[in-house]
């Protein structure tokens, strides 16, 4: 018996979580140090399982399987492959960076970590399971914490509003999905939810495009998918600084991961006659996502909406269904929740010190926080896709795997590469640069170290995987064959 | 099947219920005996005394699988009627140990003798075999209620809950009582277990058989308040004193539930097809009417009376799908349902204790004044939206999947469409309990001993049926396959 190193990281967080409310509740900073130590174990422990996953074997690696509902053929099912891998690292350095950002809090951060905590572990808990039961069950952990960390400690203006649509939109879509799964859990006649065995059933190709629709929609919704797409931006705004980090950085990935896992991998035949329609809500998320973020005038709704956009690539890189796509996508999910989490974390540094989002109200930022405009600055250009940076290792593979398939989509979305560039190069010039309104002027200071600590390690993973990407691209690629090896095998 | 012979066993059968009535008289003894002031510990000893009465019920009246129509035919000992007994002591006890510190009910002795009646009741339900012992035992059940309910008599809510319960019972008990009397009519038997087949053996025509059905539906229906059966629910629960509100809503739809589950099963046989479908259609409308109406409302216990007709209609999907699993679906949903409610219903008591309100405004608040009664309140609301790791899910996914199984597709969907109207309604709750501030922050809420126990009971059953879940199912699947 080898040591557990999943279930430890799934059930890290929610230990903790519960550990402490045992806590005093105006102990502040012990409630700090133990939340911290408890997301640096976690980190740890992923960055563990990512560097000693064995790329020559490739496969699932780390598995463990207990038996849970055995009439059902449910099963405590847990493993990892070259897409989930990275995952699980993402959601290890959003949790820790998260907790980090998170230092100043003050009310009532004991329950805050809790919940964001609970959030956690439903988020390593889908990246993890090979058991579509259990894919279920905390994927629905991952999505009630979410309400009310956003209607406590969210911005007042759209919380409560913001929240409840968020909640109802990804609950919507995981109860479509279930029945979806359901369907898929009888129909296969194999008695267990085992995805593995499930991805074998052999499900005829009428059943395979009847559903594929409601299980692949029902999770894209929380990849933000066009037309679904509408809780994120007022999500992402509404949410506290650790909460959008976590929600666009890593939740979002959730969606699509499930997505992909349940969505392409359980019914290729499906993915293959709906790939064109979501080639083209892909490249509307693309290109009016990066308009919409054009013309905001909210930094975080900037923000929100570039996320949109790029998580319109990832589900292109799905839809491409061939390996240059499926390695991109894999990347971008990797490379958009590290930039998106620095972003959200920029955000939320500005917000604290000047006290609105409004960017004709800002300005000069770079004089008074010089490591927060560095940082930012490494994110915009990798959204830019960049080369040199994770980005461009993301992008480039999605628009090759384009080219491939549907030359006039990869025409079309081209263009946000510069719509992008527009408005990133606009916030910097807005916030960063240019001379600080005179009411900010010498009110502004600089980060605390957590924060700074913080930055440094999500731009320094943007910039390893950019100017390295052996450390990531051979890994995803290894996953991207497993799949096409799937859905060859539906052909 | 054949009825045994009298045995020692038989006695065995029905031990909770002698047990009930003797701990009943005990009561209704020490409130003559005992002081007032010693009567605050007449709950305890209920509570203590169904304790007892469960454990020993688990141990001696264990079901055997030969012979289980014991008593004349009255009775069928079986693990359908066993699991039931069980949840619906489970019940009572948690009712008994949050009745204590009711004002007006919590130290009369009176109170709890009738509670045990009733539950007595109840536990007959879950075993009656013969129509006469089943019309009996509903009566024992809901004539005690009917007082329970109109207990607080200087209250005029409470008055007019226990009047309203009584007239709704009375009438569709006599519609009931009616179709009981074609039953018989047609077959000449009144034993469930040869029913069917002397009814088959007259070649009773299917649409009078089916007007039967019906008559006794609405009496069942009214026990577990499905549409259009509903009516007294929100009026009922509001009025009746709060620990009463709890069992109404727990207990007594448990024990509904399973005299429905047994003579649909096995008195309609032959027209399967024709009362799925009318309670597929019931199912439906109970889950929608329950959960909108659930929206609009202010007051906790309404609240929560709708919530509890929405979940009656997600149990019923179980009966729908007509299979062996379904019937599982059913119990296992019931099983999660009962504790959970019982958890939420003992938070409402100790609110209205010390903040004096059933307004959902009211809970403002909370999660600063009791942080772990916010939690409890948290867990319980949860459990009943269906999420993870909570009881209330896996019993979801249960009775979907039994739908799906037996191709009720748009049923499974209509469930699960349900379950977000559900989880909005619930959330609303949450919000004012985690984010509203109030200015009576800094008034704790206490929580008596008594209360403690029976929370953490009840959170305890729902994460252990919630993450444990596998014994539970493997038992519900044992207990719907002795059904036959």
């Amino acid at each position: 018996m080898t040591f557990p190193f999943l279930s430890v990281i799934i059930f890290t967080p929610i230990v903790a979580g519960v550990i402490l409310l045992f806590f005093p509740a105006e102990r502040h900073d012990r409630i700090r140090r133990f939340a911290l130590a408890a997301a640096s174990l976690d980190l740890l422990l992923s960055l563990y399982v990512y560097l000693s996953y064995d790329q020559s074997l490739a496969g699932y690696q780390f598995i463990e399987k207990a038996s849970w509902i055995p009439r059902l053929g449910i099963s405590y099912y847990v493993g990892v492959d070259g897409m989930s891998a990275p995952l699980v690292l993402l959601t290890g350095v959003v949790m820790f960076t998260g907790v980090l950002i998170t230092w100043k809090l003050d009310d009532r951060p004991r329950e805050f970590f809790t919940f964001l905590f609970i959030l956690a572990t439903g988020v390593f808990g889908v990246f993890a399971s090979l058991d579509l039961f259990l894919l279920f069950f905390f994927y629905e952990i991952a999505v009630f914490p979410m309400y009310l960390l956003i209607s406590i400690w969210g911005w007042k203006v759209t919380r409560e509003y913001a929240a409840m649509k968020l909640t109802l939109y990804l609950f919507i879509g995981s109860v479509v999905s279930l029945v979806g799964a359901l369907v898929m859990y009888f129909t296969s006649g194999l008695n267990t939810f085992d995805m593995l065995l499930l991805e074998g059933a052999g499900f005829s190709t009428a059943f395979q495009q009847l559903w594929f629709p409601f299980v692949f929609f029902g999770f894209a919704v929380l990849g933000g998918i066009f037309p679904f797409h509408n809780w994120s931006p007022d999500g992402h705004v509404a949410a506290p600084t650790a909460v959008s980090m976590f929600h666009a950085g890593v939740l979002m990935k959730l969606g699509a991961f499930a997505a992909l896992r349940v969505g392409i991998m359980l019914l290729p035949e499906g993915a293959r006659f709906w790939a064109p329609l979501i080639l083209v809500l892909g490249s509307v998320n693309v290109v009016y996502g990066a308009f919409i973020a054009m013309v905001q005038t909210d930094f975080k709704y900037v923000i929100g909406f570039s996320s949109v956009s790029h998580m319109g690539l990832v589900m292109l890189g799905f839809a491409t269904l061939n390996r240059n796509g499926l390695t991109g996508a894999g990347l971008q999910m990797f490379s958009h929740g590290v930039m998106t989490a620095l972003f959200f974390a920029v955000v939320g540094m500005v917000y604290d010190q000047a006290h609105t989002r409004d960017l004709p109200k800002l300005g000069g930022f770079a004089k008074a926080m010089p490591l927060v405009a560095v940082a930012f600055i490494i994110g915009g250009l990798v959204s830019m896709g960049m080369p040199g940076l994770s980005g461009f290792i993301a992008e480039f593979p999605i628009f090759m795997g384009l080219w491939q398939t549907q030359p006039i989509v990869a025409l079309v979305v081209v263009i946000s590469i510069v719509v992008t560039a527009a408005y990133i190069m606009r916030i910097i010039g807005r916030v960063f640069f240019g001379a600080m309104p005179v009411e900010l002027d010498g009110h502004v200071g600089d980060v605390i170290l957590q924060d700074k600590v913080a930055l440094v390690l999500l731009s320094g993973i943007l910039i390893l995987v950019g100017i390295y990407p052996a450390v990531m691209a051979p890994m995803v690629q290894n996953g991207a064959d497993a799949i096409l090896r799937l859905i060859g095998a539906g052909s | 099947m054949t009825i045994a012979e009298f045995t020692p066993r038989a006695t065995l059968a029905i031990l909770p219920e002698i047990l009930l009535v003797l701990l009943a008289g005990i009561l209704l003894g020490l409130d003559l005996l005992w002081r007032p002031s010693q009567r605050v510990a007449l709950g305890w000893v209920a509570a203590a005394g169904v304790l007892a009465i469960l454990v020993a019920t688990a141990i001696f009246s264990l079901p055997e699988p030969d012979e289980p129509l014991l008593l004349g035919g009255m009775v069928r000992h079986d693990w359908l009627g066993f699991s039931f007994t069980l949840l619906i002591l489970f019940a009572a006890m948690v009712t008994c140990l949050i009745s204590t510190q009711v004002s007006g009910v919590g130290d009369r002795g009176e109170y709890y003798a009738l509670l045990l009646i009733t539950t007595m009741g109840m536990t007959l339900m879950a075993s009656a075999a013969d129509l006469i012992l089943l019309y009996l035992s509903i009566e024992t059940t809901s004539i005690p209620l009917y007082i329970l309910a109109g207990f607080l008599k200087s209250d005029d809510k409470s008055t007019e809950s226990g009047l309203k319960y009584f007239l709704f019972g009375a009438l569709t008990s006599t519609v009931m009582l009616y179709g009981f009397s074609l039953l018989y009519g047609f077959a000449g038997e009144t034993n469930l277990y040869f029913l069917a087949e002397k009814v088959n053996a007259a070649q009773v025509s299917p649409v009078v058989l089916g007007a039967g059905a019906i008559l006794v539906l609405v009496g069942f229906g009214f026990k577990v308040a499905i549409v259009p059966f509903h009516f007294w629910t929100p009026d009922v629960y509001e009025g009746a004193p709060t620990p009463i509100t709890a069992f109404i809503s727990t207990a007594s739809k448990a024990a509904g539930f399973a005299v429905l589950v047994r003579v649909m099963v096995l008195a309609f046989p032959g027209i399967e097809g024709f009362w799925a479908a009318v309670l597929a259609a019931i199912a439906a409308a109970t889950m929608t009417l329950g959960n909108v109406v659930a929206l609009t409302q202010s007051n906790i216990k309404r609240l929560l009376a709708y919530s509890s007709i929405a979940h009656a209609g997600y149990a019923l999907i179980g009966l729908v799908a007509l299979s062996g699993f379904g019937a599982a679906s059913l119990m296992f949903y019931l099983l999660a349902y009962v504790v959970t409610n019982l958890a939420a219903f003992a938070v409402v008591i100790l609110f209205a204790r010390s903040a004096g309100s059933e307004q959902i405004a009211d809970y403002a608040g909370l999660s600063r004044r009791s942080p772990w009664l916010a939690l409890a309140l948290l867990v319980a609301l949860l459990s009943l939206a269906g999420m993870p790791p909570l009881a209330g899910f896996v019993a979801k996914v249960f009775v979907f999947a039994a739908a799906v199984q037996s191709g009720l597709i748009w049923l499974a969907f209509a469930g699960v469409l349900n379950a977000i109207v559900g989880l909005y309604y619930y959330l609303t709750v949450l919000k004012v309990v985690y984010l509203y501030r109030s200015e009576d922050e800094d008034k704790p809420i206490s929580v008596p001993r008594s209360y403690a126990v029976a929370l953490v009971a009840c959170i305890a059953a729902i994460l252990i049926v919630g993450i444990a879940s596998a014994p539970w199912l493997e038992w519900t699947v044992a207990a719907a396959a002795s059904l036959y």
